[in-house]
Order: C-alpha cells, then sequence, then structure tokens
C-alpha cells in the first residue's frame, strides 16, 4: 500500500510542482498571481484542444514525440496567453494584483468550461492519454525501483527538470539575480539599469506557461483523459499557491513539497476500511496542514524565508 | 538635430492625475463596461453554431432577467444576497484585510442553520425559539469562521488571504463530511426541511430582500458615522498612524472581522432557512469571490455598491437566458462575460488614475516642448 501511495504521491504532486515553480517565477517578480487556478485550467483547455486537433489528423498512427511537443506547445501557449492579460493588467496598467488575479480565475475557470464542453471532441482522450503517459517499456521488470522511479508519463519529469532548472537559474545565472532584484526593489533595480517591465513581462508569461502544464497533465496523464469540470483543476489551483508559500520560494524545496502535498491529498483515496464519513473528512487534511504550515512560518517569522519584499505592490516609476 | 545616435525621448510615459472629475470618471466606467458588453456579444454571435446576432444576446439577457415577474424577483433577491456577502467583505476589505474566505463564512452560515432544522424536525420545540436558534447559530457560526484568521493575522502576521480560502475548502469538506452522516442511506444529498423554516413575507425573496436592506443602511452608518468605521480605516491606511495614535490595532482587526464573519453567516441563514431549506458544498454560489469584485469595483462605497451588484447578478442571471438562445452547453458562459466585464472595469482604472503622454514630433525644440507640457498642465 505504501508504493502505491507513493507512487501515487508524485504522479499528482506534478499538478501542484508545474503550478507552484510557475507561481514562484511569478512572485520572484514581485506578482502575487492569484490568478493561477484560471490559468492551469486555461493550460488544460490548449493542451485539451492541441490532442482532439492532432489525433484526428493523425488517428491512425500517432507520434509519441509529435503528439508531446504539440499538446505541451498548447497548453504552454494558452496558459501564457492568460498570463498575458495579467501582466497587461497588473505591469502595464498597474491595477491591484488581488483584484486581477481573481478576474483572471473566474475568467480562466470559466472560459475553460465553456470552451472544452463546447469546442472539444472529446472521443480520442483516453487513447491520447495512453500516449502521453507512456513511461519506459522496462520500467515494470525492475521491481519496486521501476514502479517508483520509472513508471511516470514524460511531463512528470519534465516537472522535475523544470523546477531544478528553474532553481539554478534564480540563483546561479547573472538574469536570475536581476529578476530577483526586480522582486524585492524595483526602484533599485531600474536605478541600475534593469528593465524592469521586462522583466515582469517575461518572469509572467513564463511562469503562466509552466503552471499551465500543471492543468493539462492532471486531465490527460493523471485521471487519464476524462474531463469532468473545471472547479478541480481550479482547487488544485489554490493549494498550487500555497505551496509557494510552504516551500519558502525554493523550486528544489517544491519538488519534496508537493510530494508531501499530494501524499495528503491523496490520503482519503487510499486507505481502505473507512467509513464514508471518516473518508469526507480525511479529505480536510491536505487544507488543514496548509494552514498549520502558513501559521508555522508565520509565527518563525525567519528573515531568510520572507517573500520578496515587494510582492504585491505594482511599480511605478515616478512615484515618490 | 544632426547629432548622430541621440537617445531618444520614450514613445510614451505616464503620469500620475492628481483627480479626475467625477463626471469623467464615471464616463470612462460607463464606456469600459459597454464595450465589454459588445465584445461578449460578439463573441456570443460567433461562436454560436446556431447563428444568431450580437444583438440577439442583449434582447436574451433582458428578457432572462426582467422577463417574467418571478425572474424579477429572483434578479432583486439574488442581487440582495450578493449585496449582503459584499457587505459583509467592505470592512475588512478598507481594512486591508484580504477576506476570501466570504464562501465558507456563508457556507457553515448554511450549515449551522440546517443543523438546526435537521435537529429539530422530529421534536415539538416551538418554531419560534428554532429559529431563534438558527440566527444564533449561523451568526456564531459565520464569526467563528472569520475571526479564526483575524486571530492569527492579527498576532502572527499570517498570510490571510491564503488561511481565508483554505478555510472555504474546509468548509465545504465539512459540509460533505455531515452531509454523509445527514442523507438518507448514502445518497450524497440532503432533503429539504420546510418545518420551522424563516417566515414568508407575501413570496420567498422579499424577506432576503428587507434583510439586506437594514444590512446596508447599517454597514453605511457603521462605516461613515461610528469610531469603529473610523478606526478600521485608520489602520488600513496605515497600521503604523494606527498605532502612534494609541489605537489597538489587533482589536480593531478581530472585531471587523467578527462583524465581517456574523454579516456572512447571516446571509447563509438566508440561503438555508428562507430560500433553500438545505445544504449543499457549492450552495455559496462563489459569492465570496463576487463580493470581492463588487465591493472593489464599488470603491467600499456601500451606495455604489447596490449599483455594482446589480450589474452583476444582471449579467450571471440572464446569461441562462443567452445561453439557451445561443445553443451552448453550459452555464459557464455567464463567468467567461463577467471575466471579460471584469478585465474592463479594472483596466479601465488605469485611466482614471494615469495620463498617458505620447512623445512629441521629432522636429520640435526644448522650448516647444515646454511649451506643450504647460498646456498640458493647463488642460488639466
Amino acid at each position: 500500500m505504501f508504493t502505491s501511495l507513493l507512487i501515487g504521491s508524485i504522479s499528482l504532486a506534478t499538478v501542484f510542482l508545474f503550478g507552484c515553480v510557475g507561481e514562484i517565477i511569478t512572485e520572484k517578480a514581485g506578482h502575487l498571481n492569484l490568478g493561477i487556478p484560471g490559468i492551469m485550467c486555461a493550460g488544460t483547455a490548449g493542451g485539451c484542444f492541441a490532442v482532439d486537433l492532432y489525433m484526428k489528423s493523425n488517428l491512425a498512427n500517432p507520434s509519441w514525440i509529435m503528439l508531446i511537443l504539440f499538446t505541451i506547445f498548447m497548453a504552454f501557449l494558452f496558459a501564457a496567453i492568460i498570463g498575458g492579460i495579467y501582466a497587461l493588467l497588473t505591469v502595464s496598467l498597474r491595477c491591484n494584483q488581488n483584484i486581477t488575479g481573481l478576474a483572471i480565475t473566474t475568467f480562466g475557470v470559466g472560459f475553460t468550461q465553456f470552451f472544452i464542453d463546447n469546442y472539444v471532441d472529446r472521443t480520442n482522450f483516453d487513447a491520447a492519454s495512453k500516449i502521453i503517459s507512456k513511461s519506459l517499456s522496462f520500467s515494470s521488470n525492475l521491481g519496486w525501483f521501476g514502479k517508483v522511479f520509472l513508471s511516470y508519463g514524460i511531463l512528470v519529469y519534465l516537472a522535475i527538470i523544470i523546477a531544478i532548472l528553474c532553481s539554478i537559474f534564480l540563483n546561479k545565472t547573472k538574469a536570475g539575480l536581476r529578476l530577483r532584484a526586480v522582486g524585492e526593489s524595483p526602484a533599485t533595480a531600474d536605478a541600475v539599469g534593469i528593465n524592469v517591465t521586462k522583466y515582469k513581462y517575461v518572469a509572467i508569461l513564463i511562469g503562466s506557461g509552466i503552471a499551465g502544464l500543471g492543468g493539462f497533465f492532471y486531465i490527460m496523464d493523471y485521471i487519464g483523459g476524462s474531463w469532468e469540470n473545471a472547479a478541480t483543476i481550479e482547487a488544485l489551483g489554490w493549494l498550487s499557491i500555497a505551496l509557494v508559500m510552504f516551500t519558502l520560494w525554493r523550486p528544489t524545496l517544491s519538488i519534496l513539497g508537493s510530494i508531501i502535498f499530494a501524499c495528503f491529498y491523496i490520503l482519503a483515496f487510499k486507505i481502505t476500511g473507512v467509513s464514508f464519513t471518516q473518508m469526507a473528512a480525511l479529505k480536510l487534511l491536505p487544507y488543514i496542514v496548509t494552514i498549520i504550515v502558513l501559521i508555522a512560518t508565520s509565527i518563525r517569522g525567519n528573515k531568510n524565508v520572507q517573500p520578496p519584499a515587494s510582492l504585491g505592490l505594482n511599480y511605478f516609476r515616478e512615484e515618490r | 538635430m544632426q547629432e548622430t545616435k541621440t537617445i531618444k525621448e520614450p514613445l510614451f510615459h505616464i503620469i500620475k492625475r492628481d483627480n479626475l472629475s467625477k463626471k469623467k470618471s464615471l464616463l470612462i466606467y460607463a464606456v469600459s463596461i459597454l464595450v465589454a458588453f459588445v465584445i461578449a456579444s460578439i463573441f456570443c454571435a460567433v461562436s454560436s453554431s446556431d447563428g444568431g446576432s450580437p444583438l440577439d444576446m442583449f434582447v436574451a439577457l433582458f428578457d432572462g432577467v426582467f422577463g417574467t415577474e418571478r425572474r424579477i424577483w429572483l434578479f432583486l433577491r439574488d442581487t440582495a444576497i450578493l449585496l449582503g456577502v459584499s457587505l459583509a467583505i467592505i470592512p475588512a476589505f478598507k481594512m486591508k484585510f484580504w477576506n476570501l474566505g466570504a464562501n465558507g463564512q456563508v457556507l457553515v452560515g448554511c450549515l449551522a442553520s440546517y443543523a438546526c432544522l435537521f435537529y429539530t424536525q422530529n421534536t415539538n420545540i416551538s418554531s419560534v425559539i428554532v429559529i431563534l436558534l438558527m440566527i444564533v447559530s449561523s451568526i456564531l457560526a459565520g464569526m467563528i469562521w472569520a475571526v479564526i484568521p483575524a486571530i492569527f493575522k492579527a498576532f502572527f502576521k499570517t498570510n490571510e488571504s491564503l488561511f481565508t480560502l483554505m478555510m472555504n475548502y474546509i468548509a465545504e469538506g465539512l459540509v460533505l463530511t455531515l452531509i454523509t452522516i445527514w442523507a438518507p442511506s448514502g445518497s450524497g444529498t440532503l432533503t429539504p426541511i420546510s418545518k420551522n423554516t424563516l417566515p414568508k413575507i407575501v413570496n420567498d425573496q422579499l424577506l432576503s430582500i428587507i434583510v439586506v436592506a437594514i444590512v446596508t443602511v447599517f454597514i453605511t452608518i457603521y462605516l461613515k458615522k461610528s469610531k469603529h468605521g473610523y478606526e478600521l480605516a485608520v489602520v488600513g491606511e496605515s497600521e503604523n498612524t494606527a498605532k502612534y495614535v494609541g489605537m489597538n490595532v489587533k482589536k480593531v482587526i478581530i472585531r471587523t472581522l467578527l462583524l465581517s464573519g456574523a454579516i456572512c453567516g447571516l446571509m447563509g441563514l438566508l440561503l438555508t432557512g428562507s430560500i433553500n431549506h438545505s445544504v449543499n458544498s457549492t450552495m455559496h454560489g462563489g459569492l465570496g469571490f463576487t463580493a470581492i469584485m463588487t465591493s472593489w469595483l464599488a470603491k467600499f462605497n456601500p451606495l455604489v455598491l447596490i449599483g455594482t451588484c446589480a450589474l452583476i447578478t444582471f449579467v450571471s442571471r440572464g446569461m441562462g437566458e443567452v445561453r439557451k438562445a445561443f445553443g451552448f452547453y453550459n452555464d459557464a458562459l455567464a463567468n467567461v462575460v463577467l471575466g471579460l466585464i471584469y478585465f474592463f472595469i479594472i483596466g479601465c482604472e488605469f485611466f482614471i488614475n494615469y495620463k498617458v503622454i505620447f512623445r512629441k514630433k521629432k522636429n520640435t525644440t526644448n522650448e516647444k516642448q515646454e511649451n506643450k507640457a504647460n498646456t498640458i498642465k493647463e488642460d488639466k
């Protein structure tokens, strides 16, 4: 049972990891994006649309690599477009970030539900999901090691690679240092000649795109291509935002954090021999844990684990 | 001007406006809402497979809201409930406390009043006592749900937006858990209880409208005339100022959220006790999030709030009819259009707060530029 719990956790963790890393990049630029749930939904819409398009034209002989590349591209694109609306409103038009984020979530969730229900043919989802979640063929021969580490679709590994790359980018590169400077003190960054607007836009667009992959992964890999509703992805999106705080704005730590989170999330489904009432109560666990973590981090108040100093504040050069 | 490689003046730059006349800013709002509606109508017409012109959307919209007497009543009632939740949010919001948890606070209000109905349905307790019990318990439940994040915010500066958000999901989970206990043989839905519910005035809708009208008056006076209202505004503007003049910031935060939660609980009471007579995990209908938008758009002014709530309810109710008229599958269309309207209203505030000045023509001398800058100042 423990192995199956671990495998399930790592699989679901990918959803959180995409969303969390995307939000970390955005927050490092000083923008608290509460639109992530909507953006993750938009990524789902883009990815599912791409699946439909590709499978229709290549039904006889779908190629793994083409399907993966095309769907990831479309999921990224759709999510980045919605992220672009957020960037336009908060960076250029300097609107309140919380309000804009909530509007983005309303729009993104509504749009995705509307779009997939009305325009996407879901007949080939099942087949496509089997291709997308295909793991290495020899993984089943390697016992528990193969099961725990090698039995996932490519997107799981992609998420981990992105998280590590993101960590290297933020901590080891010049551009990463500049991005952090923008999030800590945009006025200072501006004074030394960093193009604050450009950094914010790029960070929000890329962050949104990465988050969008999370929603797409959930539908096409984790639950095997069955579309229910956008509200499920929305809930996962809110948890991803909470996870950013849980993992102290560190992408590498978020790999571990998302697995722990996912473990709490699926515990209710994996434990056997409990009543419906107990199962429903167990489902509260991830939210309660989140709250405990929020409280714990705030009580500890360590200076090294604080959010970017100008998080949530828009930068206007001529403001005194 | 033959210098090689001069650094160009940027194409435009942005300055802050001092203040725009009320008339002008109202005009900007009106135009942006109109543009949003026009885009929405074109979107509907283009994306519908049944055909239909953009104008059809407006016809269906008005028909969906004002088509029958019952629809008008429902529109008024939904506006009232949304207004109630928005009024609950405003004091906290004005204090810069991001209460994203109104959904949960409303829901526990529903849950508490249903619990009263459920456990008294087979007893002979008089309905007056049951109703009193419902009122007290739902208001208390809402208060508890709001005050927990407030306490942690006040003492440890715990991030309240995520905290309240998680409280939403816990409330939903709690409802689902209790449904497994209360629902007959695992059906997953509760049977409505009509015994001992709140009294009917004329029809099912009027009671909610009256209650919210009273709340509106109360909150207006509370914010504008009372000491409490002044204190929370100061805390919102600057916590340090509040401390400096000797206000107990922690007390203000907790007290305000108790009020906020109480009103949310009251709305929950109306939803269960007067409207639905039951409870399920989505009964809040996302009101909490919508209320944040409406109160932001109203700039915390309770009277303007009536207008913004009516507008949002108008869209969300009317879109049901639009959906049928254009042959779409589900109600998500309402959220798409609402999102569009939000974007435009949020975005248009830029043009109220800031002014864009474009680069002047290439061959102007510095003197001319200065002249122009002066005329711009005079224009204001």
